[in-house]
């Protein structure tokens, strides 16, 4: 297993992207943050804090859960598969950001834009991602990327939030 | 149904709700499903509350109605479903007077069977949002104590409740008339007691089950009006209850008759909001029984 992205690298890279935000939204009056459940979630938090902490007016904060969007759905009654969706804000009229930890075939994205649509009308939407890892299968592209990484399409990508570290592990194709 | 999987479906359940709370009540998960409604009883809530899943999962529904159909000209059950095979559905919901009739569809044939009620076996999809609506109000339904009142005996949604509730570690104590109520229930996990006073002031949720009319006047019961005084939940005998308690009816609701007007519309009634986790349940079950298995994609 590969350690590809450290701590420093990792606070750096969220700096940065808070900070292309701020310019690239600037005279925007009205824009949130959504996080992609589960791993676009802490992103979104840390970006959040990090544009606050930049002077600018703190975002609105939203989440998506896209299980009942996507493509591939799998179901079976192990598990819960649900989380919540909750954007407490209204949609229309406002510059929705999506956010997300990795970027890989743009499936989860398209749920996303989606999801997001059937809440309102939003001014226009901008994809965030701290790693973009390439293999994509639709015409997807993201506004802003902290890292891009080369894999191939069986490795596996991790942003471990913990630890604060990215990790790609080799897969067996 | 095994805990695991009723949690399951309560807990999927409470997140399908929040579909219907937002501008679009729709969701695209099971675009091109074909949902089958056939209900061999009159019944329309549960239809339409089913059909509504469906909807807001964007599945297509098509609603046999059996009075106007080919059953009414003598087609059996497994002809009628032989057809509706043909026309190549991903579930049927089916409600039929005879019980095991879904059992008998589900072994039978490759699609999903819903068991929207059959005789007075069961009525599992009722039992689900019962259990749904508790959980909003307690959480886990561990230690909790729920009575059932009136015809116990007849009443699949009892019986489902009782099977359900025991699962998920809550008492069940019943009460209704000699008839309705008679020592055979000992054999399911409850506790039996005769009078309705016995049982309001123990209960943390009180289910009162609809009085079928068409049962009154005859051996089972004298009068709708002796039935009131008797077993109904009226405003006095609702004060004897614990302050928090949730009165609950699986509708339709004969007011004066087995509820109080002022009881079904006050405070500590859930009827409502059962009728819109009845939606959100059957949404559950569809979404788990529809859902394509696959590998999960992660980008």
């Amino acid at each position: 297993m590969n350690v590809v992205w450290t701590r420093e690298q990792l606070d750096e890279g969220v700096k940065r992207l808070a900070s292309q935000l701020v310019t690239t939204l600037v005279g925007v009056p009205r824009w949130a943050l959504v996080g992609i459940r589960d791993g676009g979630v802490p992103l979104a938090d840390e970006l959040a804090d990090e544009v606050e902490r930049l002077g600018a007016r703190r975002p609105d904060r939203g989440d998506v859960d896209i299980t009942l969007y996507r493509d591939d759905l799998y179901t079976g009654l192990e598990k819960p598969v649900l989380g919540d969706t909750d954007l407490p804000f209204p949609v229309t009229g406002c510059g929705i950001v999506l956010v997300d930890d990795v970027l890989f075939t743009g499936r989860t994205v398209r749920a996303a834009m989606g999801e997001v649509w059937d809440f309102g009308r939003p001014d226009f939407i901008k994809l965030v991602v701290l790693v973009d890892r390439g293999h994509r299968e639709l015409p997807v592209a993201a506004d802003l990327v902290a890292l891009s990484l080369h894999t191939r399409k069986s490795d596996r990508v991790t942003v471990d939030w913990d630890r604060r570290e990215v990790r790609v592990e080799p897969g067996a194709g | 149904m095994p805990r695991a999987e009723i949690e399951a479906l309560i807990s999927t359940a409470a997140r399908m709700r929040q579909v219907g709370e937002r501008r679009i009540k729709k969701v695209p998960t099971l675009r091109g499903r074909l949902v089958v409604s056939l209900f061999f009883e009159n019944s329309t809530r549960t239809r339409t509350s089913f059909e509504l899943a469906a909807k807001r999962l964007s599945a297509d529904t098509l609603s046999f109605n059996v009075s106007t159909s080919s059953t009414a000209k003598g087609e059996t059950l497994m002809d009628t479903a032989r057809n509706i095979h043909a026309m190549q559905p991903d579930c049927i919901v089916i409600r039929h007077a005879s019980a095991g009739a879904p059992a008998l569809l589900a072994r039978s044939f490759p699609f999903s069977v819903i068991n929207a009620g059959d005789g007075i076996n069961e009525h599992p999809s009722q039992a689900l949002l019962d259990m749904l609506t508790m959980s909003d109000h307690w959480g886990a339904l561990d230690g909790r104590t729920v009575a059932i009142v009136g015809d116990v005996q007849h009443s699949r949604v009892a019986r489902s409740n009782i099977f359900g509730l025991a699962t998920m570690g809550a008492r069940v104590v019943v009460a209704g008339p000699g008839t309705m109520c008679r020592r055979e229930l000992a054999a399911l996990p409850v506790t039996r007691r005769h009078t309705i006073d016995e049982v309001v002031g123990e209960a943390d949720a009180i289910m009162m089950l609809r009085i079928q009319r068409e049962r009154l006047g005859k051996a089972m019961l004298p009068s709708a009006r002796e039935y009131a005084a008797f077993y109904g939940l009226d405003l006095d005998r609702l004060q004897r209850a614990r302050p928090e308690v949730l009165v609950m009816h699986p509708g339709p609701i004969n007011r004066g008759v087995e509820i109080g007007a002022e009881v079904a519309d006050g405070g500590r009634s859930v009827i409502l909001d059962q009728v819109t986790n009845g939606i959100a349940v059957r949404m559950a079950l569809l979404y788990h029984l529809l859902g394509r298995e696959g590998p999960v994609d992660e980008g």
